[in-house]
């Protein structure tokens, strides 16, 4: 898949792009029956942040824009959820759902409107300054957040009550829930392609590259990178979400700024300039941490490395550089 | 009356440290146009140094030998610095600044655990330093006299640095540099050579903040994540780059947060960050800030 990625990219033909996606997509659909159930709950968490970071990299990859506030979208998403959950006693995933999304939609265009105001260094440090509001917030008001012992979640149901989750809940987790994420992360995938690939998609990655030239041919940069803002924390939102039932509790930490540096962390591990970079980033990271953590307390020691030597030696990530070890190897092969 | 008196003291308290720290991360925006993500932690490195030095390796020392070691923290986090900027920094100037944004953030994540691994993950404390100053009478109410010491540094340090800046000749080396990078290594100043001084600087600067707050605190593990972010909303509101900016925003941030933690505590974070969100809408450079 890796390899194949850039080259999608460059021919951005549809047809082209679903000979790939549609047998990755059945792959992942396989997974809870070959693997153990730790393996599908584990490849969930990977997938729910591969749609955190699709949204995000709609802002770094085509707009340009370097947010280190991701987290505050992703933590209003879970905290909506708990909310509704502590509040109006909800237990459906359907709605917990369009309670996210509605947060995260009032959040995002309200931060939005402050943050592409400014590019470059003055985004990246205004949107951490608004993420940590927000963090502080979840961290203070302990009668309403929890405080640092946060919110539990409980299984919800989905599709409108057909599946619930009495019974076992790794098994719940591993094969209905972990369904319900690919769903929604194929059909997240799927909205972000068409997305980026209409005129207006086209439009941010015109002003990415030339804001100049972009705003002299009639485009208003303003309103564009507004609505990229909105659509990346709603995407991130929603992945908060979908994280909340998987992990039982949300607590502070995923507000803080250095989660934001983790959702930047994935998808240039991955690369963000190409559509495929920032779920291959995820998936890996996840992983990675995962790994990490378990095999030594000094895990962010590995992981900075990691990171260090990443943006030292392959600033394309995992996608351009296997796209370029492709491209060599085929000119050698036919040379 | 007394009370205030004593909000006062602690507001400058917070203001001296915050200073440092800001301080430091200007003077390296300035110059050299990167934001450190790992500043803080070079804060809690200097902690963590004093506080090995006159905590655990002088313990039971005489006053006047503690004080002597009590900049070891700085020294030590000017040395980092001067290693870090030449090895981990220089490859990263010509590339865009997403770049260095991360490498700092990486760098973050490996010094929090170094530290870790080499003092463990208990607190470190140095508090006898801080014991033996005793107190002074601040009308009914005492306070103790080694915060007095600390706000001193503070001010000593903000007068030696706007010297150093605008009086002597690397000052002008590093003010030429700041402002025309290409035009001063054109004019023959050695651009490498001031990167490393202005950045060894700075980290001088926040090791010296942790140095001097760490015997009435403690070190502990994420104190330099804390600390970066209330830096950031000092630089944010005087202005990134300025020094006049950083002590103007430090003082703006010690009395709101003295004001904060006595009268709304819950939100003093929030309106902490709100007033930097509000300083960058009306004054997108900060108060002080070149746009």
């Amino acid at each position: 898949m890796s390899t194949l990625a850039p080259a999608l990219q460059q021919i951005g033909s549809t047809a082209q792009t679903l000979r790939v996606a549609v047998p990755i997509a059945a792959l992942l659909a396989l997974v809870p029956l070959v693997l153990p159930p730790y393996g599908a709950i584990l490849l969930a968490y990977g997938l729910v942040m591969a749609i955190g970071a699709l949204g995000f990299n709609l802002l770094l990859g085509y707009t340009g824009l370097l947010s280190f506030g991701h987290s505050a979208y992703f933590g209003v998403g879970a905290y909506a959820v708990a909310l509704m959950v502590k509040y109006l006693k909800v237990g459906s995933m359907e709605l917990f759902l369009v309670g996210a999304i509605a947060a995260s939609v009032l959040i995002t265009a309200l931060f939005g409107v402050v943050c592409v105001r400014y590019t470059r260094i003055f985004f990246g440090i205004l949107t951490l300054a608004l993420s940590q509001v927000l963090w502080s917030l979840a961290f203070k008001f302990f009668w309403v957040t929890g405080g640092t012992d946060g919110l539990r979640v409980p299984t919800p149901s989905l599709f409108g009550g057909l599946v619930t989750g009495a019974g076992d809940k790794t098994a719940f987790m591993s094969h209905a829930y972990y369904y319900y994420v690919l769903i929604m992360f194929c059909a997240c995938a799927a909205l972000m392609w068409v997305i980026v690939n209409s005129p207006f998609g086209m439009a941010l990655q015109a002003i990415r590259d030339n804001e100049t030239r972009a705003e002299f041919v009639g485009v208003r940069i303003w309103r564009y990178r507004w609505v990229a803002f909105l659509v990346s924390g709603v995407f991130t939102g929603l992945a908060g979400a979908l994280w909340v039932p998987l992990n039982g509790l949300t607590t502070p930490d995923i507000m803080h700024w250095t989660f934001s540096g983790e959702i930047v962390f994935m998808t240039v591990l991955g690369g963000f300039r190409s559509f495929a970079g920032p779920i291959i980033g995820a998936i890996v990271f996840n992983y990675l941490k995962t790994y990490a953590i378990g095999y030594t307390v000094y895990w962010q020691l590995l992981l900075g490395t990691v990171l260090v030597v990443l943006v030292l030696s392959l600033p394309t990530g995992i996608v351009g550089t296997a796209g370029k070890l492709a491209a060599k190897f085929r000119a050698r092969s036919s040379g | 009356m007394d009370v205030l008196l004593i909000h006062l003291l602690n507001s400058l308290l917070y203001a001296s440290v915050l200073f440092l720290i800001a301080g430091g991360l200007s003077l390296i925006y300035g110059v050299m146009r990167i934001v450190n993500l790992a500043h803080g932690n070079l804060y809690a490195f200097g902690a963590y140094v004093t506080a090995w030095a006159i905590g655990t390796v002088a313990a039971g020392a005489s006053v006047p030998v503690l004080l002597v070691l009590l900049p070891a923290g700085a020294l030590a986090a000017a040395i980092l610095g001067a290693v870090l900027e030449p090895t981990l920094l220089r490859p990263f100037y010509k590339r865009a600044e997403e770049y260095q944004l991360l490498c700092t953030f990486g760098l973050l994540m490996i010094l929090e655990d170094l530290m870790r691994f080499i003092w463990g993950p208990y607190p470190l404390s140095a508090s006898t330093l801080f014991e033996s100053f005793g107190s002074l009478p601040v009308g009914e109410s005492i306070y103790p006299t080694y915060n007095f010491l600390v706000i001193g540094v503070g001010a000593a340090a903000a007068i030696f640095l706007w010297a150093f800046v605008y009086r002597t000749k690397f000052g002008v080396v590093l003010r030429a540099t700041s402002q025309n990078m290409r035009m001063a290594s054109a004019l023959g100043v050695n651009v490498n050579r001031v990167y490393v001084q202005a950045f060894t600087l700075g980290c001088f600067m926040a090791g010296l903040g942790g140095a001097i707050i760490v015997p009435g605190q403690s070190a502990v593990l994420g104190m330099g994540v804390d600390a970066l972010v209330l830096a950031f909303i000092v630089v944010v509101i005087g202005g990134l780059g300025s020094l006049e900016g950083a002590l103007v925003g430090a003082l703006i941030v010690g009395f709101v947060r003295e004001a904060g933690i006595t009268w709304f505590a819950e939100i003093e974070l929030a309106v902490l960050y709100l007033i930097a969100a509000l300083v960058l809408l009306v004054r997108p450079a900060g108060l002080f800030g070149r746009p």
